[in-house]
């Protein structure tokens, strides 16, 4: 009998041991396998830092480059886009972008380096549509107080000209500035913002 | 501990009212009867399962990074080998598993040669693995086009144009296969749909079938004897021990055995020298240069050299064809009444090692050059091996067979 | 078991299908060290400088070498990229365009190396940059032992300076007579000694081992653990295991 009992505590042992060790192996096997679903060298290189010129840019333009595939949005905002800033706080939904979405070197009203250049991410914040610029003096249906920003055609959100959300649309937070830094004053650099405080 | 395990008999009673969880369970694993005297030769089953498991995860992992077109074909491997984080585990896994998958089906067939396991009642299990056989061919010929290399892609041409030289409808054939007038990006692309999707569906339902007919009749075993016939009064065979627990912890270990051997050679010789992978498949395909020397990859070799040993196209053909298919009569070819070689006469044995020889001579000579020497070799061996199966009826008949014990021993 | 052993012995002692015909001639071996990281550096500079003139590597990134064989960014911008458009991130492709390659400068496109390593082998690259001879009747003034009526110049000849071949009479199966190489004997100086040319062509021919499969640095590591945890951890608790269950059958 006692025998017996030994002999089931052993097999028991011996199973879960096995399953620990064996168990491990597995979990081990799935790193490799889960690390192969992460960008490759290919789209880490394709996703790195881009220069971008910024001395053909009227003031009321809007630039679109690419980084890491994804819309970079550079509007040169002239002194009235400026001002029209100020006077939306009541009708923002994080009009003092406490929301990191932005580096600290631009998180103040303007959410810039420079406040002549907006420099965002073109993705809406809800679910990832790219937005459109509607400026003040185009002819649009947002209202006659809109002061210029962009409205998103998918769910109706809509952000200012420093790509801070209103409130009352379905997208959470303000537009996201990339990490950035300027090389020049016309010669901005994408992606890096290393030795930037 | 006690509610834990209160809660999960109800939900397994709660599944079990609505779908056979617990019955499929005991009818494949638990209270199926496996002969208990089984041997070194039958891990290979299970082994082969296994490896068909690591070919799929790794050909879906694989596909992810792939692209199946002439031009960006051999780039996308290199990419999978350098850009892809263990890209290159992957690939080495898939392309020794392609191996691997032949070591353990040509091991698992011969030991139905072994034991007489094709024979009645288990012809059908028997045909059904020779199905899986030829489908697995079917299915490492459209994969190794993949790569784009040249050995892929002459190789891919030379196998095609065996087609081509059938009779009346051989070019006809040869152009359908291809989508085109050579092997070009068209062939490439739909074998890639044949690799990853059409080929493996069949591969994995016949593997159903062939479990189901397995476990249908039951498990022959070393002894060759029927553990059936002997019962107790539960029905359940005197021979026979449950499937689980006692060959899912054998069978385990026979896995990871296996692993060792394949590992090393996934992480310390992935070429393995050459047999593998082939040094002439790390050059692009380049339809207007045939590498010096083209052989099939190892697994095909055999049927290689004798179809260079026939001195004629469509012979060579037909006898290549012919050396593959014979297999699936054998059932009927076996006209002794002793399954298991233990129990056979010295005229099966000496007819299957001479059949060993002769498989394994073919195979070396079929990656050799077709020097007039090797060629005569390899008409010796073709003839042997033919001999092993249209003899058989002859042979068989007469031996002198030992007689089989009641109980397995 | 021991069977399995065998098998896999009889695998191993199963002569390796050979790499592309050496024409005839015996190869020196290479003797190359993939765990020289000096070694590969250099091998690294000579590719850069000697064979990207003509040759590309488009599926090595710059970053790659620079990350496996110890280069910091700044040092492969300034030493290793020589085209000021081309960045860290890229592939190691090459200016002159295929047309150009094929109709102005040689008969044939130069191959790209990424996998020459892998069709080669090691010891033929480290033969063929060993065995160019002067030869007048090709267009570049040289042949080649291992590689025919090459169609590439010597661009190392500097370094080795130029070899002759040396000629002698033999009688063919058929009672003729034919001239064959035996030999090369050198008859101008390079600017490195035999020893320290022997070294650079190491070097270069370890490099392209590398370049070849770049992983297989890590993958022997990988494998060691793998094989370790296998036959160390998981055998023997999966073989106790059944020996234990095993107990109620025998």
């Amino acid at each position: 009998m006692s025998n017996e009992v030994m002999n089931s505590n052993r097999r028991r042992f011996l199973t879960a041991a096995a399953t620990v060790v064996g168990g491990a192996g597995v979990v081990a096997t799935a790193v490799p396998f889960i690390s192969t679903l992460t960008p490759s060298a290919r789209a880490r290189a394709i996703g790195a830092p881009v220069e971008i010129d910024l001395s053909d840019l009227a003031p009321g333009g809007l630039k679109i480059e690419q980084w890491q595939g994804k819309p970079i949005w550079i509007l040169r905002r002239n002194d009235a886009d400026l001002s029209g800033l100020e006077q939306l706080d009541d009708k923002l939904r994080d009009p003092d972008s406490e929301v990191e979405q932005q580096p600290d070197y631009a998180s103040d009203k303007y959410r810039s380096i420079k406040p002549e250049y907006l420099i965002v991410v073109g993705l809406c914040t809800h679910l990832g549509c790219s937005p459109s610029y509607v400026p003040q003096d185009e002819d649009h249906s947002l209202g006659d107080d809109w002061l210029g920003g962009f409205f998103c055609p998918c769910h109706g959100s809509k952000f200012d000209l420093a790509g801070r959300v209103y409130a009352g649309v379905p997208a959470p937070t303000n537009l996201l500035v990339p990490p950035h830094k300027y090389l020049s004053d016309t010669r901005v650099l994408i992606g890096d913002d290393s030795g930037v405080s | 501990m006690e509610k834990v395990t209160q809660a999960l008999n109800g939900l397994l009673g709660w599944v079990d009212d609505r779908f056979p969880l617990s019955k499929m369970w005991n009818e494949h694993l638990a209270r199926y009867y496996a002969p208990k005297n089984f041997n070194f030769w039958y891990f290979f089953g299970s082994l082969a399962l296994f490896v068909l498991v690591i070919q799929i995860v790794t050909g879906i992992w694989l596909t992810m990074n792939y692209k199946p077109s002439a031009e960006h074909a051999f780039a996308s491997v290199e990419y999978i080998m350098r850009d892809v984080e263990w890209g290159w585990w992957m690939r080495y896994m898939h392309s020794t598993g392609a191996s691997a998958f032949f070591i353990v089906i040509y091991l698992h067939m011969f030991r139905a040669l072994l034991y007489g396991s094709y024979k009645k009642p288990r012809e059908l299990l028997w045909l059904t693995g020779m199905i899986i056989y030829f489908t697995l061919m079917g299915e490492a010929f459209f994969g190794y086009l993949l790569p784009w290399g040249q050995m892929s892609y002459w190789g891919a041409q030379v196998i095609i144009s065996l087609f081509g030289a059938l009779p009346w409808i051989g070019d006809d054939l040869a152009l359908l296969i291809r989508g085109d007038f050579v092997v070009s990006d068209v062939t490439l692309n739909r074998f890639f749909s044949l690799h990853v999707i059409a080929l493996p569906l069949v591969l994995c339902g016949l593997v159903a079938a062939h479990i189901l007919a397995l476990h249908e009749v039951g498990s022959n075993n070393p002894d060759g004897i029927e553990i059936k016939k002997n019962k107790d009064a539960n029905g359940v065979p005197l021979d026979g021990i449950p499937f689980h627990p006692y060959y899912t912890v054998k069978d385990i270990v026979g896995v990871v055995v296996f692993l060792i051997f394949f590992c090393a050679v996934v992480f310390f010789a992935p070429e393995m020298g050459g047999y593998f992978l082939e040094h002439a498949n790390f050059i692009p395909a380049d339809p207007l240069k045939t590498p010096e020397h083209i052989a099939p990859v190892w697994y095909f070799t055999p049927f290689y050299a004798i179809l260079r040993a026939v001195p004629n196209q469509l012979g060579g053909v037909i006898a290549m064809g012919a050396s593959t298919v014979l297999f699936m009569f054998l059932p009927w070819l076996d006209r002794s009444p002793v399954k298991s070689i233990r129990y056979r006469g010295r005229k099966y044995k000496t007819a299957l090692a001479l059949f060993v020889i002769s498989f394994i001579t073919l195979g070396y000579l079929g990656m050799q050059p077709a020097t007039p020497t090797f060629t005569w070799i390899a008409r010796f061996f073709s003839v042997i091996y033919f001999a092993f199966f249209l003899l058989m009826p002859f042979y068989t008949r007469t031996d002198d067979d030992k007689p089989v014990p009641e109980r397995v021993r | 078991m021991m069977r399995t052993i065998t098998l896999f012995t009889l695998i191993a002692l199963l002569p390796a299908p050979g790499f592309a015909a050496g024409g005839g001639v015996k190869l020196m071996h290479a003797d190359v060290d993939l765990g020289d990281k000096e070694s590969l550096q250099r091998g690294a500079a000579t590719f850069v400088n000697y064979c990207m003139g003509c040759h590309s590597a488009s599926y090595m990134r710059y970053n790659r070498i620079g990350k496996d064989l110890g280069i910091s960014d700044d040092v492969l911008e300034s030493n290793f990229i020589f085209n000021p458009e081309d960045k860290v991130g890229d592939t190691m492709e090459i200016a002159m365009r295929k047309s150009d390659a094929e109709n102005i400068y040689f008969a044939v496109n130069p191959p790209d190396l990424s996998v020459i390593a892998r069709s080669r082998g090691a010891d033929w690259l480290y033969t063929y940059f060993m065995t160019f001879y002067k030869d007048e009747s090709r267009p570049m003034g040289v042949n080649n032992l291992v590689f025919k009526d090459v169609g590439m110049p010597h661009v190392l000849w500097q370094k080795q300076g130029m070899q002759a071949p040396v000629y002698e009479m033999v009688r063919t199966a058929d009672g003729g007579e034919k001239k064959v190489i035996t030999g090369l004997e050198q008859i101008s100086r390079g600017s490195q000694s035999t020893e320290e040319y022997q070294q650079t062509v190491r070097d270069l021919v370890n490099f392209l081992v590398y370049l070849g499969e770049p992983a297989q640095l890590k993958r022997k590591t990988v494998g060691f653990w793998v094989l370790f945890y296998l036959i160390v951890l998981l055998l023997p608790v999966v073989y106790l295991l059944k020996k234990e269950y095993w107990r109620d059958i025998h």
